[in-house]
């Protein structure tokens, strides 16, 4: 211990202590500054890179999750209409359907009865024909009477068949 | 795989070097014609102590050197050159005073350049008050004007590049390294960035000077106790004046203690704050100067045995201690820096 | 150096030995249990060894 203090060169302290103070004091201007400084904001710059990559996968997910959305929209809106247009088209059938049903028994109703009046007149005129045929028959009868029985038979048969033929 | 060769090249030239110092260093005791004869054990001891000791000679190598400025301050500026005390054989007159070079210091004597004595064979001589620009302070301004220069154009180069080479390549990931695991962890991410400036020149320093030591031009400048003083007292004085009023709290009246037990812990407590920058001081200057005097020693074997055998295993072991104390010079400034980051951590933390 | 300082230089090296033997020890078994806290542990250990060495030290030099 003693040998240690009586080596103490107090020059060597002295000039130690300055030269170390000026070398802190001249690096930290000229070097420890700017290279921390430096360092720094390189670190910055790569953290910013960092968090704006880490924005933009952000981004790139909301932006397809919002495709998907408007897809998805897109689809729902797709499949409504065209369940929209399979109704109205069912409806439509229907509709039509009802109105040629109808429109049918309607013409079916029209024929009928047009079928019901010229029968009502067929029979009618046939009535008017009998009728006609009788008053003739009658009349031939009348007239053959008057000749021969035979000539008589031989004119209802042909009076018949003609009536058969009618 | 040429990386890997050139690396233990460089190791092997390394061990090698201070082989050929420790050599001409004793061939330079050798020519010491002044004193008698000596064994071998005390030569090395010499030699030892020589190369931790400061000097007023720059010595490249043996017998290239050159002289550094004397300044005395002994009621007046003395300047004179260090060559004028030739080794301690010259008395040098300066203004109509007397210094001579005696084991390394200097002292004031007589016009003839007596040493007096007392009974311990303590010299008596008076000592002047000595500002030379020695060799040991030669070796910190070039390695300041070198550190200077080296981050400073470190520091230019990202002006314009953010991710420049060179240089930067290696010593920014040291300086994320002090930023992240040493300055955040200790300090806390609020105060750190007033502290970083000291913390990276102090490792920085520290680590350059311990591998500058390592060299075989003996300028370890870290196994100087007045050195490591300067740098304790230094992180000392940081951490008194910018600890807040939890700190000093802590020390004199501990909360959650019981109150006796306060007034005992407080002069602990108050001994703490000198002893952590003491031991921080001696912790390195013993690392450095241990580290130096087991090398110095292993190859100072050698010349003990001088057989072949002994050469071969004391180089190995030469070499395996070397490469731990470039381990150790790291591992020194590392501790320096983190206990020192520890110490102002503790002074401005927060009350939690 | 007398033969006091010497015995008792030795009794620091012992202690301080033991002690950073111990941290190194315990240090080596956290790791070896949780090799995820290495770095953590690493600096712990290096703290708690460097106050035994400063200790050890400043016995040192004055034994």
């Amino acid at each position: 211990m003693e040998k240690l203090i009586s080596d103490f060169s107090v020059g060597l302290f002295f000039w130690q202590s300055l030269v170390f103070v000026a070398l802190i004091l001249l690096l930290r201007k000229f070097a420890w500054k700017p290279i921390l400084n430096a360092v720094n904001a390189r670190e910055e710059s790569i953290e910013n890179a960092l968090n704006s990559a880490e924005d933009a996968k952000k981004e790139m997910a909301n932006l397809t999750a919002s495709n998907e959305r408007l897809l998805n929209e897109a689809r729902e809106e797709r499949d409504a209409l065209m369940k929209e247009a399979r109704e109205m088209k069912a409806d439509i059938v229907a509709k039509a359907k009802e109105e040629a049903k109808v429109e049918g028994e309607k013409m079916i109703a029209g024929a009928k009865e047009a079928i019901e009046m010229e029968r009502k007149a067929a029979i009618v005129e046939l009535k008017n024909q009998v009728a006609a045929l009788s008053i003739d028959i009658a009349e031939k009868i009348v007239k053959g009477n008057l000749a021969a029985d035979d000539k008589q038979k031989a004119l209802v048969n042909e009076l018949v068949e003609e009536v058969n033929l009618n | 795989m040429t990386k890997k060769v050139f690396k233990i090249f460089v190791l092997i030239v390394f061990s090698l070097s201070s082989l050929v110092s420790f050599a001409s260093a004793e061939s330079y005791g050798h020519s010491d014609t002044t004193q008698v004869k000596k064994s071998i054990r005390e030569e090395i001891k010499e030699t030892i102590a020589h190369h931790l000791q400061d000097s007023y000679i720059f010595e490249i190598t043996h017998g290239v050197s050159f002289p550094l400025p004397v300044i005395l301050w002994d009621g007046g500026l003395h300047v004179f050159s260090g060559s004028a005390f030739h080794h301690g054989e010259y008395t040098v007159e300066s203004k109509g005073n007397f210094y001579k070079l005696y084991h390394g210091k200097i002292y004031k004597t007589d016009s003839e350049g007596h040493i007096k004595y007392d009974e311990d064979h303590h010299v008596q001589n008076e000592k002047p008050v000595d500002f030379s620009i020695t060799k040991n302070v030669f070796v910190i301004i070039l390695m300041s004007a070198f550190l200077l220069f080296l981050f400073s154009r470190m520091a230019k180069r990202y002006a314009n590049n953010m991710n420049p080479g060179g240089a930067a390549k290696f010593l920014e990931p040291i300086i994320i390294f002090i930023r992240d695991d040493i300055a955040i962890p200790n300090i806390g991410k609020k105060h750190y960035k007033k502290y970083m400036s000291y913390l990276l020149t102090i490792f920085f320093f520290i680590w350059f000077l311990n591998l500058a030591g390592m060299t075989p031009l003996g300028i370890g400048v870290t196994n100087n106790i007045a050195v490591t003083f300067a740098l304790a007292l230094l992180t000392f004085l940081i951490t008194q004046f910018t600890a807040n009023k939890n700190y000093w709290g802590h020390i004199f009246w501990m909360p959650g203690v019981p109150k006796p037990m306060r007034i005992i812990l407080a002069p602990i407590e108050l001994l703490g704050v000198f002893i952590k920058p003491f031991a921080l001081m001696i912790r390195l200057y013993a690392n450095m100067t241990a580290g130096h005097i087991v090398i110095m020693s292993l190859i100072g074997l050698i010349f003990v045995f001088q057989n072949y055998f002994a050469t071969g295993a004391f180089f190995g072991l030469t070499l395996f201690l070397s490469i731990l104390e470039l381990l150790v010079a790291a591992l020194q400034a590392y501790i320096f820096t983190m206990l020192s980051a520890l110490y102002f951590g503790a002074a401005v933390e927060e009350h939690h | 150096m007398t033969i006091p300082n010497i015995v008792g230089a030795g009794l620091i090296v012992i202690g301080a030995g033991l002690g950073i033997g111990k941290i190194g020890a315990s240090a080596m078994e956290g790791i070896a249990r949780q090799p995820e806290a290495a770095g953590k542990i690493q600096t712990a250990m290096l703290i708690a060894a460097a106050l035994i060495e400063g200790i050890g030290f400043a016995a040192l030099f004055a034994a």
